[in-house]
């Protein structure tokens, strides 16, 4: 990433997001990022000795990712996650790619098939200035980090903090962690209930594990 | 074959050719009696030589050391003048001081591939046993057995391990199959346009080429050297029809289009009106002075036999189990020779290994034979592996 669609926010050198995402990620650990983009986000977790590949849908991308030593190969979060073998990596990564993907579900179970842990970020569709545009405008919503205009964008599974929280439940996947971030890439209290998070949620990012099987 | 006969009789005298298989313009090594290569098909191939070219100097540690694995119609004069042709190297481009493969840095080696015709052990070889040149009578070699020889090369230079092994094409099979079988000599691989095991229609142009050479009367059963004569022409048929599958409908349409040769109008003839038919048989006619007929068939059937699962019970995952080395696969949208889906099918077993791999598709309407041109990407993209893979290995900025 990022997708055409999505503007993230940043601090400093860093994504807000991947900060976060690296401070979910123990030292040492095998990690795989789905939809890597230019390698940001593995460049970061390689300087904190952890072992990362990728995958990236675009040509561009990847020789980018390549040209700075990472192991990242061209592929499709919707097709190629199969080829991975189960529990291959500690954590699988997928940021701000999920509403891109054509099938979310299934994308989600193989995260979890070939990774021991998920880490899963993604635009929140219930934040409030969506809403506001739906209701008040009467327009498909644009914000500041998702600029595409509905018939060019690449997110085509758009969701709320409040619908990824039930896909979870259904899929049987247990959050350790869960992370409401603000239009500026900063969590939101830890205090505050669902329905704020997903009012006041510009992203959220989710780190997930399997739930214990019931027997 | 009367519409071949513009195909000019060699320049180059066969004595010189035959010169240079048993006396070559390269360094050699030979191995004794006591020292045979064990080759697939059961013989023990004694005595044996590789003759080989290298660049730049291997550092103290010895751990700078790049096999550069050539392709089927190429050789060891990787980037310097060939003393057949007397032109430039056939990766000049990629190889010298600052280039991806910078001689500055790194200890380059290229062999000559057993069964070859450019001074290692071949068809074009005299048998000692014999005196007289092996012709048909050599064994038949496989890409294991040629890897297998580029080892014992690398034993008697006292290299123990390989920074990086890369080849395209026939050179990407080799550089593979050197991970399947010396997992531990080798740091990292640069497989490039090619595949794990050659696709059916593959076979199909290889015998096709093998025909034409066996079809043209001066051929005599593989032993022409006795009658001082070459079957070029059928060797250049089987060169037009590779050099085709080499390049892209797009790429001989930019080229060439429907442009005619030196006229304005069509002869009614079988003359070559058009500049595409023209060059073709140049492509033909320059390839017969340099290379031997019977290591095209030789070289052809290997790359036929070549299918590294075939080894592990048909599981291509297997043969990269527990591998260490650092992959980095490229292919070119263009090639249909050996198109992504082979590389893309490679990348899905090495990810089932958990091995370290990058996998980058080129964007090019050049065809297979991209990775011998000019272009940008794939240069990037194979300086930067290289760096990354000294650096992982301990490689200063120097070498």
């Amino acid at each position: 990433m990022p997708l055409p669609g999505v503007v993230p926010g940043r601090t400093g050198n860093y994504r807000s997001d991947h900060l976060l995402v690296a401070q979910m990620v123990k030292r040492g650990s095998r990690v795989l990022d789905v939809g890597c983009g230019d390698g940001d986000l593995l460049q970061l977790l390689e300087g904190r000795g952890i072992d990362g590949r990728g995958i990236e849908i675009s040509r561009e991308g990847v020789n980018r990712c390549v040209a700075k030593g990472l192991a990242v190969v061209q592929g499709d979060a919707d097709t190629d996650l199969v080829n991975y073998p189960d529990d291959a990596f500690d954590y699988v990564i997928l940021s701000q790619t999920l509403q891109a993907t054509r099938q979310p579900k299934v994308v989600l179970e193989n995260l979890l098939r070939i990774g021991q842990r998920a880490i899963v970020s993604f635009p929140n569709f219930g934040y409030w200035k969506m809403r506001l545009q739906l209701l008040v405008g009467g327009h498909m919503p644009r914000t500041e980090n998702l600029p595409a205009t509905w018939y060019d964008t690449p997110n085509i599974h758009f969701c709320t903090i409040k619908d990824f929280v039930q896909l979870c439940g259904e899929i049987n996947v247990k959050m350790e962690r869960a992370v409401a971030l603000d239009l500026y890439g900063r969590p939101l209290r830890v205090t505050m209930p669902w329905w704020f998070w997903n009012m006041f949620g510009e992203q959220g990012v989710f780190l997930l594990s399997r739930a214990e099987k019931a027997k | 074959m009367t519409d071949l006969q513009s195909i000019s009789s060699p320049a180059i005298h066969s004595g010189d050719r035959a010169h240079e298989a048993d006396h070559p313009t390269s360094q050699v090594v030979r191995f004794g009696m006591d020292q045979p290569l064990k080759l697939d098909c059961g013989v023990d191939l004694a005595p044996f030589q590789i003759a080989y070219q290298t660049y730049g100097e291997l550092n103290a540690g010895r751990s700078n050391a790049i096999m550069i694995c050539h392709a089927l119609t190429l050789d060891q004069h990787v980037a310097n003048v060939h003393p057949l042709t007397g032109k430039p190297g056939w990766w000049e481009i990629m190889v010298g001081p600052g280039r991806p493969l910078d001689t500055d840095r790194y200890f380059i080696i290229c062999s000559n591939v057993i069964g070859g015709c450019m001074g290692s052990t071949g068809p074009a070889s005299t048998n000692p046993a014999t005196g007289k040149v092996w012709g048909l009578d050599f064994p038949i070699i496989t890409i294991p057995d040629m890897v297998r020889a580029q080892a014992m090369l690398l034993d008697r230079l006292g290299i123990d391990t390989l920074l990086c092994v890369i080849g395209g094409s026939m050179g990407g099979m080799q550089a593979l199959q050197w991970t399947a079988a010396y997992p531990n000599r080798v740091f990292s691989v640069m497989p490039v346009a090619c595949s794990t095991r050659h696709s059916a229609q593959n076979i199909a142009f290889h015998e096709l080429g093998r025909q034409a050479v066996m079809a043209d009367p001066d051929w005599h059963h593989g032993r022409y050297f006795e009658r001082d004569t070459h079957p070029h022409r059928g060797l250049a048929v089987a060169r037009m029809a590779g050099h085709i599958t080499y390049l892209s409908d797009a790429a001989l349409h930019r080229k060439f289009g429907r442009r005619m040769q030196d006229r304005e109008l069509p002869t009614f003839s079988f003359d070559a009106d058009f500049q595409v038919e023209s060059y073709l048989r140049y492509q033909g006619s320059s390839f017969v002075e340099r290379f031997d007929a019977n290591s095209y068939l030789y070289l052809t059937r290997a790359m036929d036999y070549f299918d590294i699962a075939a080894d592990y019970e048909g599981v291509l995952a297997r043969a990269f189990r527990g591998i260490k080395s650092r992959f980095c696969v490229v292919s070119f949208t263009s090639d249909w020779l050996f198109p992504t889906s082979e590389s893309r099918a490679l990348v899905h077993a090495l990810n089932a290994s958990s091995a370290r791999v990058s996998f980058a598709e080129i964007e090019t309407d050049r065809g297979h034979d991209a990775f011998l041109l000019d272009v940008p990407e794939f240069f990037d993209i194979c300086r930067a592996f290289l760096e990354s893979a000294g650096t992982a290995r301990g490689l200063g900025r120097g070498g």
